[in-house]
């Protein structure tokens, strides 16, 4: 498991969770994208391609990076989920605080 | 895996005392999903739901009901019986009342960053069930065919 954190294109920060974000990692991408926001990055996009499935703790992370991230003005989206991780954001309710994306050129769009 | 191959296979039962450490939890999550051979109509709620669940109480029986205390232990028993698929989490903990849990998707609710382990393990298997303490929870996953426990673990 792991995080690539990288700037594709101008001001968006893009995230790549590789693998499973889940108690024991969440804190890794926490702090990767708190150092972002405190390097001034306002833009922050998610992608799950290539994840496996995420834990409450996982869901916990990004609703609390996407509060600190709002309150700075700026905007944390989500893209490219599975049907399963999907139906994880569906059952809490989530899927009503982030805008997911299909894929990761979607999530960019207006950003 | 012929049906009688299977059948010989089933009602073992797979048990660990993990150590209480969070980073042990994928490692132990991943050893007990590849060890279950099942059908394919099972396989993606054994690779999802199941995988999902089970690090939700094992996170749980470690923070919460162990309190992070690294002199405690957990225990898991996995079990393959014909039509279900069983996994005890026990901690050492004192116990909790799961009653009392709020529900995490309430609006006044919805920001907090935690609450939503035992509302997924219920969304996600077909059932769950606590002992009168509160410091052993048991998932259950229906298997509508023959199911059994690899002799290795594949990676």
């Amino acid at each position: 498991m792991a995080f690539d954190v990288k700037r594709e294109t101008g001001e968006v920060v893009i995230v790549d969770v590789e693998g499973q974000l889940i108690v024991g990692n969440r804190q890794e991408l926490k702090q990767a994208i708190l150092a972002e926001l405190e390097g001034g990055s306002r833009k922050f996009l998610v992608d799950f391609t290539n994840t496996g499935y995420i834990d409450s703790s996982g869901l916990g992370v990004l609703v609390s990076l996407s509060k600190k991230i709002r309150e700075q003005g700026g905007e944390l989206r989500l893209s490219s989920l599975n049907e399963d991780l999907r139906t994880l954001f569906e059952l809490t309710k989530l899927d009503t605080l982030f805008r997911i994306a299909d894929s990761r050129e979607e999530g960019l769009q207006d950003f | 895996m012929s049906p009688e191959e299977a059948a010989e296979l089933m009602d073992r039962e797979l048990i660990f005392e993990l150590p209480n450490d969070l980073q042990c939890i994928e490692d132990a999550v991943e050893f007990v999903v590849s060890r279950c051979s099942t059908c394919q109509d099972v396989a993606r709620r054994l690779r999802f739901n199941f995988r999902v669940s089970l690090v939700e109480a094992l996170s749980n029986a470690m923070i919460y009901g162990n309190g992070r205390d690294p002199a405690k232990r957990v225990r898991l028993e996995v079990r393959l019986q014909p039509g279900r698929l069983t996994a005890r989490v026990t901690d050492q903990g004192p116990g909790f009342n799961p009653l009392r849990v709020p529900d995490p998707t309430a609006p006044e609710n919805l920001l907090e960053e935690g609450g939503r382990g035992l509302f997924l393990m219920r969304k996600l298997m077909d059932e769950v069930h606590y002992n009168d303490r509160g410091n052993s929870v048991t998932l259950i996953l229906h298997l509508t065919r023959p199911a059994a426990f690899r002799d290795q673990a594949t990676a």
